[in-house]
């Protein structure tokens, strides 16, 4: 709490007035319409609505297409959350058993993080195209009959690599700023104490590393839930036959390919439950840092 | 230059009254020592003054006009922050005539009264260097040219020095008491450090819990300690304070011991202050007050012998000579100087 | 400093620059195979596997592709595209850092009513992201009729929690005694802020200038609603359409051009102001 302030009373109004604005006219307003719209009818014309009451969520959770979606999500947060901790973890490690040189491994590994996820979808893409991909060509050869635009599995495979080299970033600068944040003299008494480097590694660093893992897990889930939707767009239009559907692609396509109001905006409504969940988690974790550390 | 008068000064902050009633007229040029523990108010005091903290009733003149609704640059004072609270992106000259820039100074006169100040606190040679490439004296020296550029009514100094060493901060001492010889303005300055209060001030305000126990000179607060605050805040070693019970011309000590003391006044509970340095050493106990040596300090000059009232567990301090040969175990018998006891109220700690 | 108790000798360090090699392919080899590519001719593209080399039709590929090439496959051409997408970035940085830093001012160094709830107001919207409420929003747009005009694609993704997060956070760490000083130096308001707390502000402004540039020129979904004329869209935007329309006739080689000029400057701004980028982002998304 700051002991001095400037004693105007007019003028705070005036510094918030900008974003007070945006944020009501762009957040607020739109998400109490979200709310207000998935518990309307809208008749076919649009001209009308009923109030239907929790009608559309009763619909959109039963409905086998939102379960797929849900399925699909749940895959691919898991594997976006994981796989770019593991990868961006071992690197960090590796990177801090060098002493020269660092810095250039470093300006090489932050380029993803300025790369748009649409993008990083369709360098994807272009390398593993069934028709010209240069290393889809060496799988066809092993005679594997690579297609990702038409197997399932294959297009989850690639969303997961992109969204995952995309994230390996900012989860590797994470890391290094954590281990680099463990006081040296733990790990020197360690040494003294006699325990190995692997086993320094695991009772030691990994434990003091965990509010960082906890920090990028929240963080991943998030950008896996919501920011990948331009690697999904771009890529596989959620196909082939739904199978890289994720919840936030479907509210999309509902609302603005099917235009299907009611239902989108009931999804809509249970993402933002989703996220606030998400924050609620992520705030009482901070909160505990602020009392033990 | 401006006389300074503060008239029943209160300040409450969430219904706790944390300053009760100071009222004090400082004279023009008087050199005023704010002091006390920490947590006493006298930072808040000062920052009354500064008009950095409201003020929740009385009245605050400064040189003849009230400024309790004046902003702090209208107040035409000048103000020595503990941490110094440089501007660390500016350069020394820039952090020392910020506030004349802002007060529109023609720039002939800035650049008089920067030279000035520098030269006066000896800062030329670094005019154009950073905060953050000076050492702590120095860094102490630009928040004081900072405030005498200006030129004020009065200079505020809060804690100026409580972040030197001692050796700086010995240096730092003479150079203000020159300092405010050379200007002869009024100043205020808030300290916990009694040495730093005894040396500089004119007059001292000790501090205890929003309430100034005692306004006066160094030698009056030390002579005469108004309360038994006071008393055992100013003097170090801390003054000896013991409960007795006074009845026909005798005071009885802890441990049941009587030591005959006229001319005391009326009867009852007291608590008795007695400075070590006003202690002499008897010939025997018998009728002095025995004391039990736990310790003895040697500083040269003099040395203190610490112990217990034989048979007690009330602690005595006691000045003794350089040379003495007393030491740990040994019983002494130790008796005040006439005139030189404190009588202080049980029930308000007041003087009696 | 004294020596990383990570560091290692021998062979473990040869292992270990082993793998960062491995890690920096992995992470480099994308671009680098984008860039390979649009060096050369579609025909050469089309027939994997790719050299590993750039070809000779680089400078012909660059050329065609910034001299209108590229308005022959989306109607707009390649300088318009970055024109418009280094607008939105740079606009969608400035402008959080004006309103998110004019909020935090407010909400740091003054006391007013309601105060708290302001911060809360600003501090739930971390809970809404687009993705969430884009049919509602796109609603707000129509009704103000900002679709396919600027400020529609730059306004709703300017008031973030996050900007106003950080510079609160930083305004918190300037010590009363320097705004104290201040005061009695006589500068109100206006001069702290413009004397004091924006020169020292300038690391965190940097910072968040290039996260927020990053944010602005990868933006996807919001552009891909809030603009149907193809004169709107943002370079990536345009290469969604420019592929998702693909057929034999598509000049991949020009296609490749526009992926690599879309992917570069933010590439450049990252790299070379790493300093503060990597500062802003670890130190305040904490």
């Amino acid at each position: 709490m700051r002991r001095t302030v400037f004693p105007h009373k007019f003028l705070p109004w005036l510094l918030l007035a900008p974003q007070l604005l945006v944020t009501l006219i762009f957040f607020y307003w739109p998400a109490g319409q979200a709310f207000r719209q998935s518990m309307l009818k809208e008749d076919p014309f649009g001209l009308s609505s009923t109030f239907v009451g929790l009608a559309n969520f009763r619909r959109v959770l039963s409905d086998p297409g939102y379960l797929n979606a849900l399925q699909v999500t749940v895959v691919f947060s898991l594997l976006v959350a994981f796989i770019p901790m593991a990868i961006a973890l071992f690197l960090a490690v590796q990177a801090e058993k060098i002493t020269r040189g660092k810095g250039l491994y470093r300006t090489l590994m932050i380029w993803p993080y300025a790369v748009a996820t649409a993008i990083a979808g369709m360098l994807w893409l272009f390398m593993f195209n069934p028709s010209f991909g240069t290393l889809a060509w060496p799988l066809k050869q092993l005679g594997i009959n690579w297609n990702p635009l038409l197997n399932p599995n294959h297009a989850m495979i690639l969303v997961v690599a992109a969204a995952t080299w995309k994230q390996i970033s900012y989860n590797f600068l994470f890391f290094v700023a954590g281990l680099q944040a463990i006081p040296h003299s733990l790990l020197e008494a360690a040494a003294i104490d006699g325990a190995s480097r692997r086993h320094a590694f695991w009772t030691i660093v990994f434990p003091l590393l965990a509010p960082t893992t906890f920090f990028l897990l929240v963080v991943n889930t998030v950008y896996a839930l919501f920011d990948t939707f331009g690697i999904i767009h771009a890529v596989t239009g959620g196909g082939p036959g739904k199978a890289t559907e994720t919840l936030v692609y479907k509210v999309y396509n509902d609302g603005f390919v099917n235009l299907n109001m009611g239902d989108s905006a009931a999804q809509s409504v249970i993402l933002m439950l989703i996220v606030i969940a998400l924050t609620a988690v992520q705030f009482r974790y901070i909160e505990r840092r602020v009392h033990y550390g | 230059m401006a006389r300074i008068l503060l008239n029943d000064l209160r300040k409450t902050y969430d219904g706790q009254e944390v300053i009760h009633g100071i009222t004090m007229d400082i004279a023009d040029g008087e050199f005023v020592v704010i002091v006390g523990p920490s947590g006493c108010g006298k930072s808040t005091l000062l920052r009354m003054v500064a008009g950095l903290e409201g003020i929740s009733s009385g009245t605050i003149e400064i040189g003849g006009k009230v400024v309790n609704a004046l902003e702090p640059r209208d107040r035409n004072i000048a103000m020595v922050f503990q941490n110094y609270a440089l501007y660390p992106h500016m350069s020394v000259r820039e952090n020392m005539i910020y506030g004349l820039k802002i007060a529109k100074m023609p720039r002939a006169e800035i650049e008089e009264r920067l030279m000035r100040a520098a030269k006066m606190l000896e800062l030329e040679p670094y005019l154009d260097r950073k905060p953050r490439a000076l050492s702590g004296g120095q860094r102490q020296r630009v928040a004081m040219g900072r405030a005498l550029v200006r030129d004020p009514a009065a200079f505020l100094l809060d804690e100026p020095l409580s972040n030197l060493d001692a050796k700086l901060r010995l240096q730092m001492r003479l150079q203000i008491k020159e300092m405010h010889l050379r200007t002869g303005q009024t100043t205020l300055y808030v300290t916990h450090d009694q040495v730093e209060a005894m040396t500089l001030a004119d007059r001292l305000i000790v501090m205890n819990a929003g309430i100034a126990d005692q306004i006066g000179t160094p030698l009056e607060v030390y002579e005469r300690p108004a309360t038994e605050f006071v008393a055992g805040f100013i003097g170090s070693p801390a003054m000896n304070i013991l409960t007795v019970t006074v009845s026909e011309g005798a005071a009885i000590l802890p441990g049941n011991r009587r030591l005959p003391l006229p001319g005391l006044p009326g009867a009852g509970e007291f608590r008795l202050g007695m400075r070590p340095e006003d202690l002499r050493v008897a010939e025997s106990t018998e009728g002095a007050i025995p004391v039990e040596l736990r310790s003895v300090e040697r500083l040269g000059a003099d040395a203190f012998g610490y112990g217990l009232i034989e048979g007690t567990d009330v602690p005595m301090t006691v000045r003794l000579p350089g040379n003495s040969a007393a030491k740990r175990g040994d019983r002494l018998g130790v008796l005040p100087e006439d005139g030189r006891l404190h009588l202080f109220s049980v029930a308000t700690g007041k003087r009696v | 400093m004294a020596e990383s108790p990570f560091a290692s000798r021998g062979a473990s360090r040869i292992w270990a620059h082993f793998w960062m090699v491995l890690g920096v392919i992995l992470v480099v080899f994308p671009v680098y195979y984008v860039f390979i590519a649009s060096t050369h001719s579609t025909q050469t593209i089309l027939r994997p596997p790719l050299p590993l080399l750039p070809g000779p039709e680089g400078l012909a590929n660059y050329g065609d592709a910034l001299s209108g090439g590229i308005g022959q496959i989306g109607g707009v051409s390649l300088w318009r595209l970055l024109g418009n997408t280094t607008l939105i970035a740079v606009g969608i940085a400035v402008g959080k850092i004006v309103i998110s830093m004019a909020s935090a001012y407010a909400i740091v160094f003054f006391r007013f009513p309601l105060r708290m709830v302001c911060f809360w107001l600003i501090f739930i919207t971390l809970m809404l992201p687009v993705e969430v409420r884009i049919q509602p929003t796109y609603k707000v747009m129509v009704d103000l009729g900002l679709i396919d005009t600027y400020p529609g694609l730059i306004l709703p993704l300017i008031a973030s929690a996050t900007a106003t997060l950080l510079f609160r956070q930083f305004f918190m760490t300037i010590p009363d005694e320097l705004l104290e000083a201040a005061r009695v130096d006589g500068a109100g308001p206006w001069r702290f802020f413009r004397d004091i707390l924006w020169p020292l502000s300038l690391t965190n402004v940097a910072a968040i200038f290039v996260i927020q540039f990053i944010y602005g020129w990868t933006q996807y979904l919001w552009p891909l609603l809030v603009t149907n004329s193809n004169e709107m869209n943002t370079i990536v935007i345009a290469l969604k359409k420019m592929i998702s329309f693909a057929d034999a006739e598509t000049p991949w080689n020009l296609v490749m051009v526009t992926s690599v000029l879309a992917i570069l400057p933010p590439i450049l701004v990252v790299v070379l102001m790493q300093r503060w980028f990597v500062k802003g982002l670890v130190e305040t998304e904490k």
